[in-house]
């Protein structure tokens, strides 16, 4: 378990000031200068050191992302986005950071900024988060007035501006290359890649778009040491990790954790366990909406991490954990799932416009058991259909919870349609 | 230059070709809906997906950059199913209404699930629908058949420059379509019909019309302005069913505007099918030996300094020759193609686009001086605007403030400030002497003036002092708006020693008035000219005739054409001429022959022979031969007025066009001047 003095987000449940003398306080914006004084290479060496990997889903190494940015430019100026556009059901940690602690993202912005040689951050938020925008506003203003950003920021000599821009609530606005579509002005739809972002990304500049979480943590990583990041967790899922704990648990929480933490550890320190008890658990959904789940018998001994994830078929994801009772229709909640993403494709290519839609009108079925178990293995093949052949994740993501609800729990599918068949002949 | 493998075949493409272009290089097939050569990439049909070795997914062929050493295969099993799965996501929707749908026979989704598609569906889903757009009289709209290819948005931001097109919502509720429902407001919007590979957007006045298979098609040329665009005329009978445009790289490229579209039902009304002679004033019908009898019988002994003769618009070089050779006999030297009074000369390169056409892409600076290219030729102002959209393009307009459908400088309206460009006194002259290769484009609002000559003659100072002409390039260009004019000017029809020019020809001073297809001109001081109207359509020429002999129209005969560049090119017949009408040239023949003066050729290749014996380029066929820099215009005063674009309307410059019913549409949606409500009209 965490121990208290290894925290990052010192003010995750907002019990403290999150307005610049409350953050200074907790050490943000403590000699920035200093972490600037690395040098770019130094920074992204660190980084890289540390073992870090990106907290929005994917879990790419962060140092390896910022290293791909030109070192000189060719005229163009680079930029950081920060996608704060959090709207993965069951996910809600980049919330809580800018609601509560939103210079510590600001302080990362600059940190990350300055290394990748970035002239500006842009922080897009999710449209809904009015609240944690209006509070950004305030910190954003806080810093400028403080010198801590803008012309010379905090006293190294490097000019970097943050800008906030807020969404209109798209889930697809998530998707980096959507995101940059959005926030230049156009209708949010991915991009093919290549161009990757960091060779053309907003308005035609080289860029890197990183979650919140990735961003925030980087100062605090310089501060304290790589090795001190690389020696928590497992090798290769390094450092700490917010977990968003939902569902039916008897607390849902957010809390940071120190990753490869067991789920059921997880779940019952923190969430104060699955209502009912542990043997009451049906299922989880280790990382946010688009991951497979995972039935109890797995999740007895799961380590929360990237790669023992994927070694489960499963992926850490958002590390959102969704936790479903036996009280839960499995098909019912992975249907509504199912739902969400055909309501979030952006409609621009073929296998996730139409392939979403077919998914949920096939899942609807085998909620009321309407069908014929010969569709089970066609909504399987449809769904594989979809899963890499789309130009964004999102056609991936709807397909996941489908692969995993069939490889999990068939035999309660096939059942459901038999007493259905049974019901009406009868 | 990347070299990669496809299938075991090892192929060098240029740098920037897509793997898919380096597929095709190789021979192998790449099935598409949403790649097309002249759109930018969206890929986002997923039907090219290909394997790359080292790649964990199947990728877009039509959106990666073929890259040194890449391993493709296009015929594997992963790629198989890849494009099953795109091919059953694109029907799953889809209503398999192909028996009603125009598409049919001509669908690129029928054709390819055909080869790619599995043969069975696994969909029992409903299927969606769409409501139908407005999108205007010519452009019919089933959107529940489109499969959001994006081609016809692409074509109308990218290509028309209209930002009119969209797609609005979201998944699978995403549809295409104009925000407003409005027309889409475009002089090439016939060209998404073409781009649409499915039957989503058609053709509305082709509706339910024909199938593809019953169709001759006639590979021709376009007559309805001086682009000289390459057409394709589908017949079934006597009847045009429908034009298409036809790939040509240094016209048109794969574009045809809508008045040259659609303007072909326009060849079945109005038609003048059987020659008439004015009987106590009024017109009656006659026969061809009628009608020349009473020409003969009026040019019996006349002088030929009273017979003039005037060439039309639309008006074929062969017939153009045949009438040149017959004034010449009847020793009249009364006779002009410039039915407009445009102030041109026989000097070929002052008449001339000299450019060429696909030269704008070369070009690195222009002045439009008295021109709306975007309705006087709407595929040369497609072609600037691809220009432009590369880049670095100053493009400055001296005339009437027009949207041309690309940025530019509005530099004055008349004559005064193309004076100050000329001497070099205005900011946009020194844009001209910096560029490499300047061009000017001079429209024919800027010549049919009285002070002509000299807007010409400043024109070619500009030319002159800015360094327009050089060895290897050639920017001075006259944008003509009439099929007919170059051939004309070409084969001489222009008043010769003591001649008249067509003004006068028209103020009532001759005896006999010889019309070959003229119709744009001011015939209120015919006084008691005896008027010979030769033409397809009744119109203002026919109107006023005392004789009128049927001819043919642009898709009845075999002809030249000789386009604004200077580009000769074969038009052939897709249909007969309707009733007693004849090919033009051969009643020029006949009435030669019945006037004594026969005319010396018998045949259609002997004739050609003349004309190239006139004009050797006549010989070459699609060759645009260079015209040495001369003389021409005449230096003097001009006025203050403003130039005026000579196209009022753009769907009704010609005959054809204004018997067009689909034309008349267009000109009521598009054309006219909105007025002010006021409340009781309507």
């Amino acid at each position: 378990m965490l121990k208290d003095k290894d925290r990052i987000f010192t003010n995750l449940y907002g019990i403290h000031d999150w307005k610049l003398a409350g953050a200074k306080s907790r050490g943000i914006w403590d000699n920035t200068k200093a972490l600037i004084e690395m040098g770019q290479d130094g920074i992204i060496d660190a980084i890289k050191e540390s073992g870090l990997r990106g907290r929005g889903g994917a879990g790419f190494p962060t140092g390896l992302k910022w290293s791909f940015m030109p070192k000189e430019s060719d005229g163009r100026p680079s930029y950081l986005v920060v996608n704060a556009d959090e709207s993965e059901p069951g996910t809600c940690k980049d919330r809580e950071i800018m609601r509560f602690d939103p210079h510590r993202l600001l302080e990362g912005c600059l940190v990350a900024g300055f290394a990748m040689r970035a002239v500006a951050a842009y922080i897009y938020i999710r449209g809904e988060f009015v609240q944690e925008a209006i509070n950004l506003e305030i910190a954003i203003q806080e810093a400028y007035e403080d010198g801590l950003i803008g012309k010379n920021a905090s006293g190294s000599g490097y000019d970097f501006d943050i800008y906030l821009h807020r969404g209109a609530g798209a889930y697809i606005c998530g998707e980096e290359t959507a995101l940059i579509e959005s926030l230049e002005g156009n209708k949010g739809q991915p991009r093919l890649k290549p161009p990757f972002p960091a060779n053309v990304g907003v308005w035609g500049c080289p860029s890197t778009v990183n979650n919140v979480e990735s961003i925030a943590v980087a100062p605090e990583i310089l501060r304290r040491g790589e090795g001190w990041f690389s020696g928590l967790g497992r090798p290769n899922n390094t450092g700490t990790k917010l977990f968003c704990i939902s569902g039916h648990v008897n607390k849902p929480c957010n809390v940071e954790e120190e990753m490869g933490i067991p789920l059921k550890e997880l779940i019952e320190k923190h969430a104060g366990g699955v209502r009912g008890g542990w043997d009451n658990l049906l299922a989880i959904i280790p990382g946010g909406s688009s991951v497979p789940l995972l039935p109890k018998e797995i999740c007895d001994t799961m380590l929360m991490d990237f790669d023992s994830l994927r070694d489960a078929q499963s992926g850490l994801g958002t590390a959102a954990v969704i936790v479903m009772d036996k009280s839960t229709d499995v098909i019912r909640a992975i249907e509504r799932l199912s739902h969400f993403y055909k309501h979030e494709s952006c409609g621009q290519c073929t296998p996730c416009r139409e392939g979403t839609g077919w998914m949920w009108r096939v899942m609807q079925r085998l909620v009321s058991g309407d069908a014929e178990v010969e569709e089970i293995d066609m909504l399987i093949n449809v769904s594989k259909r979809i899963e890499g052949h789309t130009i964004c994740a999102l056609g991936d993501a709807a397909a996941w919870p489908i692969q995993g609800l069939v490889r999990h729990f068939r035999p309660v599918i096939e059942e459901r349609i038999k007493s259905r068949k049974a019901a009406r002949a009868a | 230059m990347p070299t990669l493998t496809v299938d075991g075949i090892e192929v060098t493409v240029e740098p920037g070709t897509t793997v898919l272009q380096a597929c095709e290089e190789a021979g192998a097939e790449i099935p598409r809906f949403c790649y097309h050569e002249r759109l930018s990439i969206a890929g986002n049909c997923r039907m090219c997906l290909v394997e790359m070795e080292k790649a964990p997914k199947l990728i877009a062929s039509c959106a990666m950059p073929a890259g040194d050493g890449m391993v493709i295969h296009t015929n594997t099993q992963k790629v198989k199913e890849g494009r099953e799965g795109a091919m059953e996501f694109l029907l799953i929707n889809h209503p398999l209404d192909c028996p009603i749908c125009d598409q049919g026979g001509e669908c690129d989704l029928q054709d390819q699930s055909m080869a790619y598609g599995s043969g069975n569906s696994r969909y029992h889903e409903m299927k969606r629908a769409v409501a139908e757009k407005n999108m205007g009289p010519l452009i019919k709209t089933t959107m529940t058949r489109c499969i959001h290819c994006t081609r016809c948005v692409r074509f109308a931001t990218e290509v028309a420059g209209v930002e009119d097109l969209g797609a609005i919502n979201r998944g699978e509720n995403m549809e295409i379509a104009t925000y407003l429902e409005q027309a889409l407001d475009s002089e090439l919007s016939g060209n998404i019909i073409d781009l649409c590979p499915v039957g989503a957007l058609t053709s509305k006045p082709y509706a339910f019309a024909a199938r593809p298979w019953e169709l001759s098609k006639t590979e021709s040329i376009d007559a309805l302005d001086a682009v000289g665009a390459n057409i394709r005329v589908d017949s079934r009978g006597k009847e045009v069913m429908r034009i298409l445009p036809r790939l040509h790289e240094d016209v048109n490229e794969e574009w045809l505007s809508d008045r040259s579209r659609f303007s072909y039902d326009g060849l079945k009304t109005q038609r003048l099918d059987t020659p008439y002679v004015r009987k106590d004033g009024k017109l009656q019908p006659a026969s061809w030996s009628e009608a020349f009898e009473a020409i003969a019988a009026k040019l019996d002994g006349l002088d030929g300094a009273k017979i003039g003769a005037i060439a039309g618009d639309l008006v074929c070089t062969e017939s153009m020759k045949a009438l040149k050779d017959l004034m010449d006999l009847l020793g009249s030297p009364n006779i002009d193609c410039r039915q407009d009074g445009a102030a041109l000369s026989a000097v070929r390169s002052g008449y001339l686009f000299n450019s060429t056409i696909a030269g704008i892409e070369a070009a690195d600076a222009l002045l439009i001086v008295g021109s709306n290219p975007r309705h006087e030729a709407a595929l040369i102002n497609a072609r600037i605007r691809k220009r432009w959209k590369m880049g670095n393009f100053p493009i400055a307009l001296v005339g009437e403030q027009r949207d041309l459908g690309y940025g530019h400088e509005y530099l004055g309206a008349g004559p005064a400030t193309l004076a100050d460009v000329a001497s070099g006194k205005h900011s946009f002259a020194k844009t001209l002497k910096k560029a490499k290769r300047p061009m000017i484009i001079v429209g024919q609002g800027a010549l049919s003036r009285s002070d002509g000559a000299a807007v010409l003659a400043l024109a070619k100072k500009i030319a002159d002092n800015f360094d327009l002409v050089s060895d290897d390039w050639n920017g001075f260009n006259v944008l003509h708006t009439a099929a007919s004019r170059v051939g004309g000017l070409d084969l001489g029809l222009l008043p010769g020693e003591g001649g008249k020019s067509a003004s006068d020809l028209l103020d009532g001073s001759l005896d006999v008035l010889f019309l070959l297809g003229a119709d744009e001109i001011d015939t209120s001081k015919l006084g008691n000219s005896f008027v010979i109207y030769q033409g397809s359509h009744g119109d203002v020429g026919a109107s006023v005739a005392d004789v009128i002999l049927p001819g043919a129209a642009y898709t009845e005969k075999d002809a030249i054409w000789v386009n604004t560049e200077g580009r000769p090119q074969l038009g052939r017949r897709a249909i007969f001429p309707p009733g007693d009408a004849r090919e033009d040239w051969t009643i020029l023949r006949a009435l030669s022959e019945k006037l004594g003066k026969t005319l010396p050729y018998n045949t259609l290749a002997e004739l050609r022979a003349a004309m190239i014996e006139a004009a050797p380029h006549f010989a070459d066929i699609d060759v645009v031969t260079p015209a040495p820099w001369g003389d021409f215009g005449v230096e003097g005063a001009t006025e203050d007025s403003a130039f005026v674009n000579p196209i009022t309307d753009y769907y009704l410059t010609n005959p054809i066009s204004r018997s067009s019913r689909i034309m008349a549409q267009c000109s009521a949606a598009f054309s006219k001047v909105k007025t002010e409500g006021t409340g009781t009209n309507g």
